[in-house]
């Protein structure tokens, strides 16, 4: 079960997993996220679905390697197999034609901006894609983007590639033209989707965030990924990903995703050096 | 064995109860072992004489799936165990379990002549404690086995969740020829006894075993399935002729202070299902961390609070504290679950209610701010209301708390299936008797049911909706919805 049938890399850490899923792939929704295991003594991250293909019976994956589950996770190769795999989990993206639609991915965040991007499109919306890496190695997945946008606008903070600056700024640009969009969605770092909020407040365009906390079970039984939304406590897993932009306490999700920092950098460092450890 | 002397009732009266071994408190703190260590089959037997085989036995009245408890404890005697064990299983196909996790006092030992006579409830026979001798002994004698299974029905039934309520509607269906298939949320099996109950309490083998013992039987067993979310409960019943609900209380209440989404503040589901389900303890062992707390909060009287206690020393705490509304008295934790956390240090702050909680500037946990309670009159549960005493808040320093006030029941699949009528409060509504629900077709029992609740009453659950079940794939008749307002 759970077959790696592809694997890509899109970049520095960035590693691109096509698995066999086909009960996932033919039910998942755009926004929808999965909960995976890498091996029998491993943790449970959620990634979202940034892809799916019904007939071969597939999902996506795009992963970055920030701690120890996700450098093994890109250690694996076509034939290997995740040791878990459940989903779809989360609310879907409420996709419907508003008019014109901004879509804000930063860095890993433009894998789940993707299929939220793709429905959007489908649904009749006129869609402006802003794309934004630290620079010109780390950007991702730009033709899958063009290809379901009508517009495309791509940053990097170095200005190695696109326009130099960050997705905000290309975000004010096009509300400065005098463009009002009916609807951003922003996803990427949480500090990236604070600022964007803080573009969007002032004109009252309404901003959806998809977050991604810290969870165990995916199915709102640990609390964990608890996080403020308008004063009161919601579950990323059930009541989420997305939310509210304009009433989510980003500040407190970044403290809660710091939780277990120190406990992450150990089991990396003790990863690399297993790694390093001739066999 | 046969050359027993025979003992009068009045012999049987002054056999003193049996104490099961255990390890010592200040051991078992640095380790996840199980506490009690098991009777010997001497011990066993001993107990069993205690007995004193009351012509009509009110015990089996105060077991939820009535048990022949002077039956098997009479085998015990005769030290046949593995009759012993196998007449339970007639009733209980969980016996190591029940024999842990079961309130015996306040069910089939409630009832105890023994201890009526005695005039100390504490002196009932020791009817859980052999429950889990012979399991015990039945499981160590290797592989089980498989009893003759009647031919094949043709029916299909889905179970969702393998918590105490599906596992024992699967074993029971399983039995009567039905093909059945479980469906669980996790990775692994077992629901509430492999994320919630610690491994000190209830070793994870066991359940695995149990587990196996029914896939042995023919039940399949699909992990990684999310009712409501792979599958619509409709979907469900284009497949099979039946579905049974048994999600549990998967749902974490908290307290609703200031300060609740601080690092270092937990559910108890939370903290439990890191260090059971995902083996936190372990760490980096195992991949999954746990904050390790040295001065550990735990606000709740329940049995799950008892747990985050006790698995808060094991992680090496230095210091871990009940804080309660009410008094002792009121807690709802087994007796023995208190004795034992005393027994490991675990101090006790009774009738103090958590204000707010109270963090440092990185936004970790540092203290809470507690107020003092007193009792008042009674509430609707019977319990004298714990009433706060103006002007007594304080602070006490903690470094870490764990929010263990309760669960309700799970609510992805009631939210994903509208036909399917629940209290305001979430639990989904059956007809008492036949554990229907008002979708046609689909029973539930359990936590899902009752709220956060027992092992054991899940598994009556169970026991009533299998029976049910049956009577549905039978007949093919289907009444008419539960009355609004029945359980």
């Amino acid at each position: 079960m759970y077959e790696i049938l592809e694997k890509k890399v899109l970049g520095p850490q960035v590693t691109w997993l096509v698995v066999r899923a086909p009960e996932i792939a033919r039910k998942r929704k755009a926004g929808q996220f999965i909960i995976l295991r890498v091996w029998e003594e491993g943790e449970r991250i959620p990634l979202t679905i940034a892809d799916a293909d019904v007939e071969r019976g597939t999902i996506t994956l795009v992963s970055q390697s920030v701690g120890k589950t996700t450098s093994q996770l890109a250690t694996l190769e076509v034939g290997d197999h995740l040791a878990d795999l459940v989903g779809p989990l989360g609310t879907p993206t409420h996709v419907e034609q508003v008019g014109t639609v901004v879509c804000v991915g930063g860095g890993i965040g433009i894998a789940p901006i993707y299929p939220i991007t793709q429905a959007m499109k489908g649904a009749g919306n006129h869609v402006i894609s802003i794309l934004g890496a630290r620079n010109k190695d780390l950007l991702i997945m730009e033709e899958m983007m063009r290809a379901v946008s009508d517009e495309t606008v791509v940053v990097t903070d170095d200005g190695s590639y696109g326009k130099k600056g960050f997705v905000t700024n290309a975000l004010q640009e096009i509300i400065d033209s005098g463009r009002r969009p009916d609807l951003v969605i922003a996803i990427g770092p949480p500090i990236m989707m604070k600022m964007v909020v803080k573009v969007t407040r002032p004109f009252d365009i309404p901003t959806l965030v998809s977050l991604n906390s810290i969870m165990i079970d995916g199915t709102g039984m640990c609390g964990g990924c608890r996080v403020s939304v308008g004063g009161k406590a919601r579950f990323v897993c059930v009541d989420g990903p997305e939310f509210d932009g304009f009433s989510v306490d980003f500040d407190e999700l970044m403290q809660r995703l710091s939780a277990y920092r120190e406990h992450e950098c150990m089991a990396l460092a003790r990863w690399k050096e297993q790694q390093a450890e001739p066999k | 064995m046969s050359d027993k002397p025979v003992l009068t009732v009045k012999d049987r009266l002054k056999i003193p109860v049996q104490p099961m071994p255990e390890q010592p408190p200040q051991e078992r703190i640095h380790n996840v072992r199980e506490v009690p260590l098991g009777y010997t089959p001497e011990q066993a037997m001993r107990e069993a004489d205690r007995c004193i085989r009351c012509k009509k036995p009110t015990c089996i009245d105060g077991c939820p799936v009535n048990i022949d408890i002077p039956g098997f404890i009479s085998l015990i005697s005769e030290g046949k165990f593995l009759e012993a064990a196998a007449l339970i299983k007639k009733r209980n196909l969980l016996p190591a379990v029940c024999g842990r996790v079961c309130p015996q006092e306040e069910q089939c030992q409630l009832h105890c002549m023994v201890a009526k006579s005695l005039k100390d409830p504490s002196k009932a026979v020791q009817i859980g404690k052999l429950e889990r001798f012979v399991a015990d002994y039945e499981r160590a004698q290797g592989e089980l086995p498989v009893p003759e299974l009647p031919p094949k029905t043709g029916k299909k039934v889905a179970v969702v969740g393998s918590g105490p309520a599906g596992l024992t509607v699967a074993g029971d269906l399983i039995l009567l020829g039905h093909d059945v298939t479980i469906f669980e949320a996790l990775h692994k099996p077992g629901g509430v006894l492999i994320y919630g109950i610690p491994e000190f309490r209830l070793p994870k083998a066991i359940v695995q075993q149990e587990v196996q013992y029914l896939q042995k039987l023919g039940v399949e067993v699909k992990y990684n399935y999310i009712i409501g979310k792979i599958r619509s409960v409709e979907e469900l019943l284009d497949q099979y002729d039946a579905v049974f609900i048994g999600t549990g209380a998967g749902l974490p209440n908290f307290l609703g202070i200031p300060g609740e989404n601080l690092l270092g503040v937990f559910s108890a589901n939370e903290f439990l299902t890191r260090a059971n389900l995902m083996k936190a303890y372990d760490f980096p062992h195992s991949d999954t961390p746990i904050y390790r707390p040295k001065n550990l909060a735990v606000v709740g009287g329940g049995n799950v609070a008892m747990d985050s206690a006790r698995t808060g020393l094991r992680l090496g705490a230095e210091s871990v504290t009940i804080v309660y509304r009410r008094t002792e008295k009121e807690m709802p934790a087994r007796i023995e679950e208190v004795h034992h956390a005393k027994e490991e240090g675990v101090k006790f702050d009774l009738l103090r209610n958590p204000v707010r909680i109270v963090g440092d500037e990185k936004g970790w946990v540092k203290g809470m701010e507690v107020i003092k309670m007193e009792l008042g009159e009674p509430d609707a549960s019977g319990r004298r209301r714990p009433v706060p005493v103006p002007g007594s808040e304080y602070f006490t320093e903690f470094d870490a708390v764990v929010v263990a006030i309760g669960n309700s029941p799970n609510p992805l699949i009631p939210r994903e299936t509208p036909d399917l009528r629940t209290q305001r409060w979430g639990g989904v509504i059956v007809d008492e008797q036949t554990m229907r629900t008002s979708k046609k077709g689909v029973f539930a029992g359990g936590d899902i049911v009752l709220g956060a609740a027992t092992v054991i009453l899940a598994m009556g659950h169970g026991r009533q909706a299998a029976r049910s079940i049956q009577e549905y794939l039978t007949t093919g008749v289907w009444d008419q919805a539960p009355q609004a307002g029945t359980q």
